[in-house]
């Protein structure tokens, strides 16, 4: 195949190839589950070929998988998952195979109130916080928090496991591995889909040896082209392949993908056992601002992961998921238990919140799509890694079946089986219960969570009405945010300050709005910066080109909240002292928060920022 | 008969970036959560196998084969990351390579699994490997394996090895002062440890990884289980250098600011 490179240089690029039966994008929960599955049926006892391969006659299927992090230890999730998915693909699994598995033995449900006094809290909520506290001597009260009586059962995870995400498929590699019939490749960012009139022929991966801008250098290799005759889309909700689908081919009529949240964690190391079981699990709701849900997991007596999501119906221009999470563990629920623990390991990663309500096409001619990219994250239960390796499972059984009856990787043949499993599946049955759940945040707060109540008890059939907000739509200005705390000509020095050091704002903003400084530790309270280093370490390989991509830089240089900047879970995107904005690889963890919190939409595309398929990232094996 | 049959000797360190914490356990020293770490190839071995694979590429007829002595998920692991960088065909060793083992033993260990090495022809041998290693570098496994092979030949610290129109192999080794101490040598066989050479990291290259990867895995699959038995070895504590971090991030500085920096925060501590 012969392309232009992104300079426009006239130069010409012969490309290598080759061809595999499937070709998969992305190593995570939903392709753990397509292979694991599939791994198992493409040999006889006798070792010969169940499933023969079109492209070596006389062998298995040729599967490739292709992860873009550098390990495939490497994934972030706070996962507490029911884990039924899992169960019947491995019906033998017993969390001891995993470190830091841990069954669920204790699930709480927490509304904290505000100690501090800074959250922007509606007036009925304040009320009722005050009745609480006047009711504090009451046994459901302990140091700012209320446990609620029960957990709705829609919410509930016992029987299920705590997991660490890193480890967990670092497991699942493993074991595939070892079956020695699909391959994994970490460290190899695909580019984008091979697409030929509506089919997919397969992928084809990034350039090495070049530039940051793409152009070539020493060592120039240009990505390969993987043919395939099935491309297994499943690189999450801001991965390079299913988002070209999703412009490619649109989405179905009534999909929408405008509901993201970010979630942010830690795993937190303590020096000694503090009362709480391995396998206690807490949700939490109300603080830092009650938009944002925590989470506490105890993987073992001493190893917890704690994290909150910072939703993009938070409209704040300044929301911050590692400050908000800073705050979240310094609750004193909490903090009595953390206070004297050290970072082991930090990370962030975006969600795609709508749902079912976001769901693409979910097979055309050559291609399928798996996982949370696919839509199957339930937003009411919070559950997404159990719903994407069941839809991984679903498509390997019907891999299984078209390859055993011979027929083609065609929409059709994908539509009869693979989108008829989904349809009759508990990933669906459940998303439709929830896909209309949080569809009230959009109102107000208070409305979300109502409607969250109407819709998992009455199965879905009820739910709080809510308009539909582009992401870019969501940002009020500093002033709008700010104005009953802070002075309009304060708010301009703290905005110019920022754009002089070339710094985000919301430090300044947030302490000046009542929230305090945050007493650094050096161990588990250290700077954004230091958490890159002690906690994710980010690496960034030479060689690869900037995978975060101003479009038009003008449209940067005029805007005035950049929330990018703001939202950055690693700091990679600064403000630039000489204008605009500047995007620095080695502090990217690929959580993609830029692609939704971007203020400047480009006709066609979610936001100016292109994110791309990019190498490098966290070095975490915790998350 | 043409070309050369180089044995490159490597194994897993521990990712640089992570945090290694060491402990006393029943049965002596390790790392804490080690099986949890991810690893990497240890970079001296790693610098050993991309100039292994380049002199094969130049010199028809060469193979290369790489032995590896570490735990066999690890080293599975670490051959879907390496596994696309060069050809090679893997001797693995099921084995501790948590750096609390002898490199005398190691070296038994590597040294047995070389001759074993079906078709390796020891008059065309070249015996790589790290000069030092990033878990704890003794700077010896590599002399003990040659001496166990009967390779007299050995240079330590290369940096670059030419192989002249005659066929003699000419060997840049490191001495003080950043300058090498150049050798000729009439040819193989010969060891060398490696410092860092002179090449970049190859990019990935997928249809080496899906070559190589029809005889890794039944390489492990062979893995021969070895106890590196540290019985003998006392240990009487194991620690790491004292850390202090201070980090700032900061772009496109002088290089003498950056020395005059580093100077005054010795300094200051």
């Amino acid at each position: 195949m012969i392309e232009t490179l992104p300079q426009e240089e006239a130069v010409k690029v012969e490309r290598q190839g080759f061809d595999v039966d499937v070709v998969c994008v992305g190593f995570g929960p939903a392709a753990g589950g397509f292979l694991t599955t599939l791994s198992r049926s493409l040999l006889h006892e006798d070792g010969t070929p169940r499933l023969e391969s079109r492209v070596m006659p006389g062998m298995p299927l040729q599967i490739a998988c292709y992860e873009r992090a550098d390990d495939i230890a490497f994934g972030v999730s706070g996962v507490a998952t029911r884990a039924r998915g899992i169960h019947k693909s491995l019906p033998d699994f017993k969390p001891d195979a995993v470190s830091m598995a841990a069954e669920i033995k204790q699930e709480k449900l927490l509304y904290l109130l505000d100690p501090i006094g800074a959250s922007r809290r509606p007036r009925s909520l304040r009320i009722a916080d005050r009745m609480i506290r006047a009711s504090r001597w009451l046994p459901w009260y302990d140091e700012w928090a209320v446990t609620l009586p029960y957990v709705p059962p829609f919410l509930r995870k016992h029987g299920g496991y705590v997991l660490s995400i890193g480890q967990f498929m670092q497991w699942v590699g493993s074991e595939l591995m070892a079956s020695g019939t699909v391959v994994i490749w970490p460290g190899s960012p695909v580019k984008g889909p091979l697409v030929e009139g509506d089919s997919v022929i397969g992928v084809r991966l990034v350039d090495q040896g070049t530039d940051k801008v793409g152009a070539p250098s020493d060592g120039f290799m240009p990505g390969m082209d993987v043919r395939a005759g099935l491309t297994v889309v499943g690189d999450g909700p801001v991965g390079a392949v299913g988002r070209q689908l999703d412009e490619h081919f649109g989405l179905p009529e009534g999909h929408h993908q405008t509901e993201w949240a970010v979630g942010a964690k830690m795993v937190v190391e303590l020096p000694k056992p503090v009362g709480l079981e391995r396998g206690t699990i807490f949700h939490t709701f109300g603080y830092p601002e009650p938009e944002i849900f925590g989470f506490l997991y105890m993987h073992t007596e001493t190893l917890v992961s704690a994290g909150i999501f910072v939703p993009s119906w938070f409209h704040n221009p300044v929301r911050t998921s590692y400050r908000y999470l800073q705050y979240w563990i310094q609750h004193p629920y909490f903090w009595r238990y953390l206070k004297d623990g050290s970072l082991r390991s930090w990370g962030a990663k975006s969600l795609q919140e709508s749902g079912r309500q976001g769901e693409p096409f979910l097979v055309g001619n050559g291609y399928a799509r798996i996982g949370e990219g696919s839509g199957s994250t339930n937003v009411l239960s919070g559950s997404g890694v159990d719903e994407a390796w069941t839809t991984g499972a679903l498509l390997a059984e019907s891999v299984i079946e078209l390859v055993e009856t011979g027929q083609p990787f065609t929409r059709e043949s994908l539509e009869k089986t693979y989108v008829a499993r989904r349809r009759t599946s508990w990933v669906e049955s459940e998303g439709r219960v929830a896909e209309r759940s949080r569809d009230g945040f959009n109102r107000s707060f208070i409305s979300g969570m109502i409607g969250m109540a109407m819709a998992g008890f009455s199965g879905g059939r009820l739910a709080m009405p809510g308009r539909r907000i582009e992401p870019q739509d969501r940002f009020p200005t500093a002033e709008t945010y700010f104005g009953d705390r802070i002075p309009a000509d304060e708010i301009d020095a703290i905005r110019q300050e920022a754009e002089e050091k070339g710094i985000p704002a919301h430090e300044a903003f947030m302490e000046r709005s009542g929230w305090p400084k945050v007493p650094y530790d050096g161990k588990l309270l250290v700077s954004q910066q230091d958490a890159l280093l002690i906690g994710g370490k980010v690496q960034a390989a030479p060689g690869y080109a900037d995978h975060v991509v101003f479009l038009y830089p003008e449209l940067c240089a005029i805007c005035r909240e950049k929330v990018c900047v703001e939202m950055c879970s690693g700091r990679a995107i600064e403000r630039d002292p000489e204008g605009g904005v500047r995007f620095d690889r080695e502090k990217c963890v690929h959580c993609g928060v830029c692609l939704w919190n971007c203020g400047r939409p480009v006709e066609g595309r979610l936001s100016n920022i292109d994110f791309r398929a990019g190498s490098g990232g966290l070095h975490s094996v915790e998350n | 008969m043409s070309g050369y049959h180089i044995v490159v000797c490597g194994s897993i360190v521990p990712d640089p970036l992570q945090t290694l914490e060491p402990v006393m356990g029943p049965s002596g020293p390790g790392l804490k959560n080690e099986m949890m770490l991810p690893s990497v190839l240890d970079p001296w071995a790693a610098h050993a196998l991309f100039e292994a694979a380049h002199l094969a590429k130049s010199q028809v007829g060469s193979k290369v084969w790489w032995v590896a002595a570490a735990p066999k998920g690890k080293l599975q692991q670490l051959m879907m990351s390496i596994g696309q960088k060069v050809p090679f065909e893997l001797v693995a060793i099921d084995a501790s390579a948590g750096g609390f083992t002898e490199s005398w033993e190691v070296a038994a260990v590597l040294a047995e699994a070389i001759e074993g090495i079906q078709g390796l022809d020891r008059s065309r041998l070249l015996l790589f490997g790290g000069w030092e290693s990033a878990s704890r570098g003794a700077g010896t496994t590599i002399q003990m394996v040659g001496e166990r092979l009967g390779i007299v030949d050995q240079f330590q610290g290369v940096d670059e090895i030419k192989v002249d129109a005659d066929g003699a192999l000419q060997i840049l080794e490191r001495i003080e002062g950043g300058r090498h101490q150049v050798s000729v040598c009439s040819g193989p066989p010969i060891a060398v440890g490696w410092a860092t050479g002179r090449l970049p990291e190859p990019p990935n290259n997928p249809q080496v990884g899906m070559m190589n990867m029809r005889t890794v895995m039944p390489a492990l699959q062979r893995a021969r289980s070895v106890q590196l038995n540290t019985a003998d070895v006392a240990f009487s504590s194991v620690e790491l250098p004292e850390q202090r971090r201070n980090t700032r991030i900061v772009k496109d500085a002088a290089v003498e600011a950056i020395a005059q920096e580093i100077v005054d925060w010795i300094r200051e501590g």
